[in-house]
């Protein structure tokens, strides 16, 4: 998963590279030149004119070559400005037809929804993003808590989510891959485990996942897998999740319909197979100390059905 | 200098020492009171509320009521009500509570209690219900979380340590916080049938 500012992948991240180059190099130059003149004046003796002219001569000369770096100095200071004018105009651009996404920090995940027009073709999911490459997502991001922060290094800047209001971030992605974005702003102790992977995919393989995550979740198919969904909908699970298709509602917990098909457990704290997913339900405080998902005491039998059902909400 | 002075000065090098101490026992004290511990690591095998008895009514001589050392540690931490008061909005006690005066459901922010208003009797009626609208969370909610919603529960009638209340609220407030609320000793009322 790349997360490299200077490599940038989206048009957001392209503007602030640009600005991040045009003030870097000529930066680099004017400081070795500073220092090329520092050395300089060390290192050559102290002349002793005695010829009042000369002398007179010599200071108009310092007094222009000091107005001229002024000027100079002024000229970059400006030719910044506009570069980072124009550029910070491409970062806040607006499209129309721009895909528009709720994204909402909790302690410790985010909960991201695909807005939509007709409200029964809106669809939620938590702790992945997929984009569509070469199209604008317009991104309203929202806090259920405290103030989070959503970077995405390869894709653009950092935007705050802040508990009662709303702000925007927009992506147009221009390179097919896989990107990582985190919280970056420290939002209590498990700020570390918060982690977005974002997925950058052709228009039609991003329309094919939407509409995969627009259906129920998959019945069970073993008869494991369906004491699971039992143990799932009686139990403590569903008092915090939804699974899409059963009587499990609730969305205080990341929406767990497609589960399965997603890169991480528990927003990045670990990877997702059989036997973390397993680990995790025994003990979730022992791999994400201080997390909200309290320990639901399942019995062995239990787990083992309850892996069964979640691996195959793909 | 003086003998009596220099006494002077040794007893109250000695009062400053003792002030230092104090003041130290304090600090030290003062972060017992948000000590976060995430699940317990010996749950009770059974649940201890089966004991718990939400009347006064008894035959024989009345008998002091029984305390659950693993459920009132809950109450003197800060960290568990603030948990609790989490959990109490999430879990919807506010679609029939309110935030605390009460709507559909009895208010909890006053000193009548039907069944009991000690964190015992609190945990009793979370986790097995109650007639006429209250439902039954054993098994829907981890018993610690049940501790958690219960002593927070008695933070709103003022029953819980000063020292664990915060002394603000975060969004919408509607009561003032909780280490302002009046302490209203629980009493146990006749439920109005």
């Amino acid at each position: 998963m790349s997360q490299q500012v200077l490599a940038p992948a989206a048009d957001q991240a392209q503007a602030i590279a640009t600005v991040w180059q045009t003030m870097f190099w000529p930066n680099v130059v004017i400081y070795m030149a500073m220092l090329a003149a520092l050395a300089w004046a060390l290192w050559r003796r102290r002349a002793v004119v005695a010829d009042a002219a000369v002398q007179a001569r010599q200071e108009r000369n310092w007094v222009r070559a000091l107005v001229a770096w002024i000027v100079f100095i002024a000229l970059v200071l400006t030719a910044y400005t506009a570069v980072s004018f124009v550029q910070d105009r491409h970062r806040l651009a607006h499209a129309p037809d721009a895909l528009r996404v709720r994204i909402t920090a909790n302690q410790w995940w985010w909960q991201v929804d695909y807005l939509d027009p007709d409200p029964s073709r809106q669809v939620g999911t938590a702790n992945e993003l997929h984009l569509p490459l070469g199209r604008m997502t317009r991104i309203d991001l929202l806090s259920g808590d405290v103030i989070h922060s959503l970077w995405i290094p390869a894709l653009n800047g950092k935007e705050d989510l802040i508990p009662g209001r709303s702000t925007q971030l927009a992506l147009t992605p221009r390179a097919i891959g896989h990107y990582r974005g985190e919280c970056a702003e420290f939002c209590g102790l498990q700020h570390a485990h918060m982690l977005l992977p974002v997925t950058v995919e052709s228009p039609a393989a991003f329309a094919a996942w939407l509409d995969a995550r627009r259906a129920p979740a998959a019945t069970p198919a073993s008869p494991s897998a369906v004491r699971g969904q039992q143990v799932f909908e009686s139990g403590t699970c569903a008092m915090c999740h939804a699974i899409a298709g059963t009587s499990a509602d609730s969305h205080a917990g990341p929406d767990l319909t497609h589960i399965a098909s997603r890169p991480m457990l528990a927003a990045g704290a670990l990877p997702n197979d059989r036997a973390h997913l397993a680990a995790w339900l025994v003990d979730p405080q022992a791999f994400k100390p201080g997390t909200k998902m309290p320990n639901p005491r399942l019995q062995p039998q239990e787990v083992s059905d309850l892996v069964d059902y979640l691996e195959g909400l793909r | 200098m003086s003998s009596r002075s220099r006494r002077a000065e040794r007893s109250a090098r000695g009062i400053t020492a003792l002030v230092a101490a104090a003041l130290l026992a304090l600090l030290v004290a003062a972060c017992e009171r948000e000590h976060r511990e995430y699940e317990s690591k010996a749950p009770p095998p059974t649940p201890a509320n089966e004991a718990v008895r939400v009347g006064d009514l008894q035959p024989g001589k009345p008998q002091p009521p029984r305390m659950d050392p693993h459920g009132r540690s809950f109450e003197g931490n800060a960290w568990h009500v603030n948990q609790g008061a989490r959990l109490y909005k999430w879990f919807n006690c506010t679609g029939c509570h309110a935030a605390g005066g009460g709507s559909i459901g009895p208010a909890l922010m006053d000193a009548d209690w039907r069944y009991g208003g000690s964190i015992e009797q609190i945990h009793a009626s979370i986790a097995q219900g109650r007639p006429n609208g209250m439902p039954s969370f054993r098994g829907k909610i981890p018993d610690d979380q049940i501790w958690e919603i219960a002593a927070y529960v008695r933070t709103l009638s003022g029953n819980a340590p000063k020292y664990v209340e915060g002394g603000g609220r975060q969004g919408m407030a509607v009561a003032p916080p909780t280490s302002r609320l009046p302490k209203l000793e629980p009493k146990t009322t006749e439920s109005s049938q």
